[in-house]
């Protein structure tokens, strides 16, 4: 019946930007697929059941399948994902096309640094996990591996930089597209925040793992790992900010309120997601109290546009009921697209959002976070933003958009959506137990289900919540067979949709629009903001960092592995 | 309802979401410096910077992990975070006691949290963290390293033994 209504060269011919997005994302989840396998062991860990002898002759350890779980899931496939799907959006949004050549040279460095760094993780040469913090020395490959990585994200920075300009010239005056607005300032940002990473990378750990210089000073080392690492995680959340703000009110079948409001919320994160690093280093000495306190305060701000976010997509999504035909207050819920796999994956992860986002307000309160630091509580929280939110988003993403670019049907849809329900109920268990585990003091990192006799039943006050770990340890691994399953069946699917039933981009209309406005074309100098940026980072940065420079205390390399 | 008017409302009620919103952040900022005003002694702070590599050598405040009583009622114990045990494993105070901790690492970082307290401390080489803890009731403490540390990460468990006088 499905007729092939065109061939592969066809469907790429028009917009060659297709083929290297769905590369980027395709190459984001076989990485996913890897390192996913280890999360069941790891929440079957927390609830005291230890698996980890059937993995022994793969995988040396708990901590080496920790490291790639890690690396793979959270830095590897979040930034894949975000470099194909922003990519394509960007350029449909705007009508132009990248630098052909530029964007795959982005996708081989990519692949070149994650072929790299896969070496040592997978023959156990580098279990530090991946906040990789020194002394603890993992082979040179995973460092050069990881900086190529990261320097192929900022190869996407300037492509998408070079297009919104190349938008600009040739339409003078004009406002630039919501969508195009949205993922130039998420580049920009993340192009400010990969700084501290780079720095770290090629001026201390790749020198100092491949023998060239005896040691690294370890509270300098993390302080420019967390000018990278607390903007990374808002480079994870805006892609699917972009898709809630940007798409998802017109697949829920209405319009998005007020693009003003959208662009606003970007503009805050492009200021205030980077200077905002010491929140990960509350527990350190050697930071001042004073700079810890300035880095709450920005902490806080930064929750500001999140909290913006929470009424704009509620009232977009209230909206879209309405016209739906629901009634009454709770009405317009129920007569949301709740058939969508897309649509419901995007609405379950805003509601995980809505309890990430509490636990980072915790976190963010420097007293408060000696009571949660390094313990499960951390875990338990960033699952919700990270795995549940963006993960999910990016499932919900991936249910239209690679249809759309293969002509593919999505296969199974209600296997789609089944899974991505047991994914959202499955994190729900594990972010209760982990949280409460460790508001107990259980330590995150840490392979509790393989302590030694003397320390048997220290955590045992902690039973009752690990049997949540056991049930989201079972819902997940089902779930994830069925996200992958409804992912890889579409990818090798033969079949073709005809033309006219192909998925098209679900570009939402706003009803407040950008038109006319004079906060709009003061939002729309990025460069400035970008500049505002830099000088807020250069404040609650240089001085700390100064000193650590010139203070610096090398420590030598370690292996305890 | 008209588009204007609906955007009109939505925009009015967002102005209060958002008011709501910053009054929230300001009183958890006003709570936290609270915290902040003299009694947040489990706030590390840096007491000086140290070689990591001769820590444990003669001479070194860590050569001799102890504790000491240094005041009426006040004990200092000097504490080795290391690969994978806590030096002194096991450190006695009486209940009441002000114990102020003074705590660094001659091999990678590891944590200090003694569970049921705030004292949550990043060990750091290189650094010699200091927090002070006043332990109000008897009992034992457990002493957990919550940084990932090496394979022997779960096992590395400390105690303190709070008496009563």
């Amino acid at each position: 019946m499905a007729v092939r209504s065109a061939s592969p060269e066809d469907i790429y011919a028009t917009h060659p930007e297709k083929k290297v997005s769905l590369y980027f994302m395709v190459l984001g989840f076989i990485a996913l697929t890897i390192g996913v396998i280890f999360g069941p062991f790891q929440i079957f860990n927390y609830a005291d059941i230890d698996l980890y002898p059937a993995l022994q002759p793969l995988f040396k350890s708990y901590y080496q399948g920790l490291t790639l779980h890690g690396v793979l899931n959270a830095i590897v496939f979040t930034q894949f994902f975000i470099q194909g799907s922003l990519l394509y959006l960007q350029a449909r949004d705007s009508n132009v096309r990248p630098l052909m050549p530029v964007a795959w040279a982005a996708w081989w460095i990519a692949l070149i640094g994650l072929a790299l760094a896969a070496w040592p993780l997978l023959l156990n040469n580098a279990t530090v996990l991946y906040t990789f913090y020194p002394p603890l020395q993992g082979h040179w490959a995973f460092y050069v591996g990881a900086a190529l990585i990261i320097v192929s994200s900022l190869v996407s920075v300037f492509l998408s930089v070079e297009m919104w300009v190349r938008w600009k010239k040739q339409n003078p005056g004009k406002p630039t597209p919501l969508v195009t607005f949205m993922t130039t300032a998420t580049w920009m940002m993340w192009g400010l925040a990969a700084i501290g990473l780079v720095v770290e990378a090629v001026f201390f750990l790749i020198p100092w793992s491949l023998g060239w210089i005896k040691g690294v000073d370890p509270l300098l080392a993390r302080s420019l790992f967390w000018w990278s690492g607390h903007p990374i995680v808002y480079f994870w959340l805006l892609p699917a900010y972009v898709s809630w703000y940007g798409l998802l009110p017109r697949q829920a079948g209405g319009k998005l309120i007020s693009d003003p409001l959208a662009r606003m919320a970007f503009l805050g994160f492009l200021v205030f997601s980077t200077p905002v690093g010491f929140h990960h280093q509350f527990a350190d000495p050697g930071i001042s109290a004073f700079w810890k306190g300035v880095h709450t305060v920005l902490t806080m701000m930064v929750a500001v546009p999140s909290l913006m976010t929470a009424f704009t997509i509620a009232a977009s999504l209230e909206l879209a009921g309405r016209a739906n035909g629901g009634k009454g207050m709770l009405g317009w819920i129920k007569a949301l697209p709740w058939n969508n796999p897309s649509v419901v994956a995007q609405l379950l992860g805003a509601i995980a959002f809505i309890f990430g986002g509490a636990g980072g307000i915790v976190n963010a309160s420097f007293t408060l976070d000696y009571v949660v630091h390094n313990t499960t509580w951390i875990p338990g929280h960033f699952h919700l933003p990270v795995a549940t939110a963006s993960t999910l988003t990016f499932f919900g993403i991936a249910f239209w958009l690679i249809p759309h670019i293969t002509h593919k049907p999505l296969a199974a849809p209600r296997t789609a959506l089944a899974g991505v329900w047991l994914w959202f109920v499955g994190m729900m268990f594990m972010a209760f137990g982990m949280h409460m585990m460790g508001l107990q003091g259980v330590p995150r990192r840490a392979h509790i289900s393989a302590m030694s006799a003397v320390n048997d039943g220290i955590y045992a006050s902690s039973a009752f919540y690990m049997v949540f770990n056991a049930i989201a340890g079972v819902l997940l691994t089902i779930a994830a067979v069925q996200l992958f399953y409804v992912l890889y069946a579409t990818l090798f699917s033969r079949r073709r949709l005809p033309a006219d039933q192909v998925p098209e981009i679900p570009f939402a209309e706003a009803i407040s629009g950008p038109e006319g406005k004079n906060g709009v074309k003061v939002m729309d100098r990025l460069f400035f903001w970008w500049g505002a940026a830099v000088v807020l980072v250069l404040i609650v940065y240089m001085p700390t960092l100064v000193q650590l420079f010139i203070h610096m205390v090398p420590a030598p390399g370690m292996r305890l592995w | 309802m008209d588009n204007e008017k609906l955007i009109h409302a939505i925009e009015r009620y967002e102005r209060s979401w958002l008011l709501f919103a910053l009054v929230m952040i300001v009183v958890f900022l006003i709570f936290i410096g609270y915290t902040l005003t003299g009694f947040a002694f489990y706030v590390p702070s840096a007491a000086e910077r140290i070689d990591p590599t001769t820590v444990r050598n003669e001479g070194s405040l860590f050569a001799n992990p102890r504790v000491e009583k240094t005041g009426d009622n006040v004990y200092t114990a000097y504490v080795l975070a290391q690969a994978f045990t806590f030096l002194p494993n096991e450190i006695r105070v009486p209940k009441g006691a002000k114990v102020v901790f003074y705590v660094t690492s001659p091999d990678v970082q590891h944590g200090f949290h003694i569970r049921g307290t705030n004292v949550n401390v990043q060990v750091i080489p290189g650094e010699v963290g200091k927090v002070e803890h006043t332990f109000n009731e008897a009992g034992e403490y457990l002493v957990i390293c919550n940084e990932y540390c090496g394979l022997g990460h779960q096992d590395m468990i400390g105690k303190i033994i709070v008496e009563d006088k």
